[in-house]
């Protein structure tokens, strides 16, 4: 006898037929805004690329002699910013997860998570209005004793107003969401594993080393990319703290900086008209690419150990 | 066997202090380390008589301690709790410089924020015909409550159901797909949002719109995914028990979503929504692109350039007039308000998910 089985399926209510397609909707709606996002980008970024370099401010030769200092600024900008915060980053997250006594842990924690509420453009306020004319007698020294170095090469910025403080501030700015990935990643190491380094006689720097940061490597990677998407894309801290001008330069101190893509967009929009509105649309279309290249990149990296390492 | 070793009291050491530092040890030995430094650094300032310059002493005097620490305990215990003590001090250190620019940015933003938070005016008028001292940010206020209010209108609804759409109904490749996007959603730059929705509304209304409405729409590219990640982990973790016993009574899906894993879960979303809101209310890119600014009140949303407080702080500290130190005093004052409604924000999130989330632990 070949029964075959029916299989049992609910009864289509309306109710449920409503429920489950707006649920769809609000699903697909999300990768249509997306869509939307890179459509229209791309749209009205056309014309930047065919109109006569002339109308561009600042006389460049052509769009992409205009555009290649933004870019060279924007990733050199993150790249100083990921240079400061990932050893503190790694550093506070281990303070929290393995080194803070038990009971203090979760409220340090939530100082560091306070940083993350703090909006951007207070950032962008206190960086230059306060830390640059702080460090700018430490740039000074720096140029003064180490001018010989190409990095501190003189003259020396009046105003403090450099890249290498705009990387402080995005390195602050970029410390809680590494901090919290990261934080969650060693948090999940098996603690048989932590247990067994320690009963072989390691010390906890050791333990550490074998133990918590092999396991927590991918989830590590990952919080740097976000990081990394984060500092690429934060715009109003550049924008306020920096002096910018349209140069390729790796000087940290100096007075002629590198702008990069989102800080020109925010300082050129309001004032903009005509096809230059459309090449700064085709810059952010620039932009967009990279952070969603850096942000796959980094989710790609996590899902691959989603089942191991728990972070989202 | 000699006598002299049988009279002497015989001391056994101990097998599991021998050669190792006492636990205080640290403590002395940073706060020989700091006198030294800054002693040092007050004898110079005496003989060239310039100022005492004290940030320098303490930098040198925890390096001094970092040094140290680790010579003494390379000395006596050896190379690897040597290394041990190095990485303790370091990540102790890490914590300690994060904690510097939060204390020292909220000291300077209360500091120079209270004053013109303060002085009657700040509060209850606009910056309409305002050249100089006085004028307020009300308009920047209402502007910000309108357009987050729109935005959280669009971004909670569809973010909610997108969330039980992975929870409850979503399988195989469409789920999947949804999930990384909304990932990678996160990480749009904000200015990218802005520059979007200006081409939309661009496309719809012509060259040059600015209208708050368009900036609730931009702050809802930002906030969707925010509101998605934090309800769908929420949503987890109702327990399949519940879920089970519900269709056991033969109470439909829906019915069971409605009644019994959204009342559950509802303090969790709550908080999460609360989070994602504080998180946009500081956005500033966004809004200058599509809302403009302005002096002036207004309350319609779809006409018209809003100004918002994010926006307001951007502009009084660019393009101060004709008496500088008045925008810039506006602009603290303004910041310090933008916190305050964040931490506010953040506050009543943290209440609501002490008093009201589910107790899961036994």
């Amino acid at each position: 006898m070949t029964a075959v089985t029916a299989r049992i399926t609910a009864k289509k209510r309306l109710g449920d037929r409503l429920f489950s397609g707006g649920a769809l909707a609000a699903g697909a709606l999300i990768l249509v805004v997306l869509a939307g996002v890179a459509i229209f980008l791309v749209a009205q970024s056309i014309p930047a690329f065919l109109i006569d370099p002339s109308e561009i401010k600042g006389s460049p030769s052509s769009f992409w002699a205009y555009v290649g200092p933004l870019v060279f600024g924007t990733i050199w900008a993150a790249a100083l910013a990921l240079l400061i915060a990932v050893p503190i980053a790694l550093g506070i997250s281990l303070f929290i997860s393995h080194y803070a006594p038990r009971r203090l842990a979760q409220g340090l924690g939530y100082t560091i998570d306070l940083l993350a509420a703090v909006p951007s453009v207070v950032f962008g306020l206190w960086g230059a209005g306060v830390l640059a004319p702080s460090i700018q007698p430490f740039y000074a020294w720096l140029v003064d004793n180490l001018g010989w170095f190409p990095l501190f090469a003189p003259p020396v910025s009046g105003t403090g107003r450099t890249i290498l403080t705009v990387a402080i501030v995005l390195a602050v700015m970029i410390l809680p969401i590494i901090t919290a990935l990261c934080r969650e990643v060693f948090l999940q190491t098996p603690k048989l594993h932590e247990e067994a380094a320690l009963a072989l006689g390691a010390t906890r720097w050791e333990m550490i080393k074998m133990a918590v940061l092999p396991f927590g490597r991918p989830g590590i990677i990952s919080a740097v990319m976000l990081g990394l998407g984060r500092a690429l894309g934060e715009t109003m801290a550049v924008a306020m703290v920096l002096s910018p001008a349209a140069v390729i330069s790796f000087v940290l101190t100096g007075p002629q900086n590198p702008t990069t893509i989102p800080a020109n967009i925010a300082l050129n929009y309001p004032e903009a008209h005509g096809s230059y509105v459309n090449v700064l649309i085709a810059t952010g279309l620039i932009l967009f690419v990279i952070t969603f290249a850096v942000n796959s990149l980094a989710r790609w990296a996590v899902a691959r150990r989603k089942e191991f390492s728990g972070a989202n | 066997m000699t006598t002299d070793t049988a009279t002497a009291p015989r001391v056994l050491p101990n097998a599991f202090t021998t050669g190792k530092l006492p636990k205080w040890m640290p403590w002395p030995i940073l706060a020989v380390s700091l006198a030294v430094a800054l002693g040092g650094f007050g004898l110079l300032a005496g003989a060239t008589g310039d100022g005492f310059n004290w940030i320098a002493g303490i930098i040198l005097g925890v390096v001094l301690f970092v040094v140290a620490n680790w010579v003494i305990a390379r000395l006596v215990e050896g190379a690897r709790q040597a290394a041990d003590r190095l990485i303790t001090s370091l990540v102790t250190g890490a914590f300690v410089l994060a904690l510097i620019p939060l204390v020292w940015l909220t000291i300077t933003v209360v500091a120079n924020g209270l004053p013109t938070f303060l002085n009657g005016t700040f509060l209850n008028s606009s910056m309409r015909n305002v050249v100089g001292e006085g004028g307020g940010a009300l308009h920047a206020i209402v502007g910000t409550l309108i357009i987050t209010g729109f935005a959280a209108l669009i971004s909670i609804p569809v973010g909610l159901m997108t969330a039980i759409y992975l929870v409850e109904y979503g399988t195989g490749r469409l789920a999947r797909g949804i999930t990384f996007f909304v990932d990678v959603m996160t990480g749009i730059p904000s200015i990218v949002a802005g520059l979007a929705t200006y081409a939309l509304f661009a496309l719809l209304f012509g060259d040059g719109v600015r209208m708050g409405f368009a900036g609730s729409v931009a702050l809802s590219i930002l906030m969707i995914p925010v509101v998605v990640r934090s309800s769908e982990e929420i949503l987890k973790l109702v327990p399949n028990e519940l879920r089970e016993a519900s269709y056991a009574l033969g109470v439909p899906k829906w019915r069971t979503i409605l009644k019994v894993v959204l009342p559950t879960s509802i303090a969790g979303i709550t908080t999460g929504v609360m989070l994602s809101i504080s998180r946009v209310i500081g956005e500033t890119a966004p809004l200058l692109i599509v809302a403009g600014f302005t002096a002036s009140m207004n309350y319609n949303p779809f006409t018209e350039r809003m100004m918002s407080l994010p926006v307001f702080v951007y502009t009084q500290y660019v393009s101060p007039g004709t008496d500088a130190e008045f925008y810039i005093q506006r602009a603290w004052a303004g910041a310090l308000t933008l916190i305050l409604i964040v931490a506010l924000l953040n506050a009543i999130a943290r209440l609501v998910s002490h008093f009201f989330s589910p107790k899961l632990g036994r």
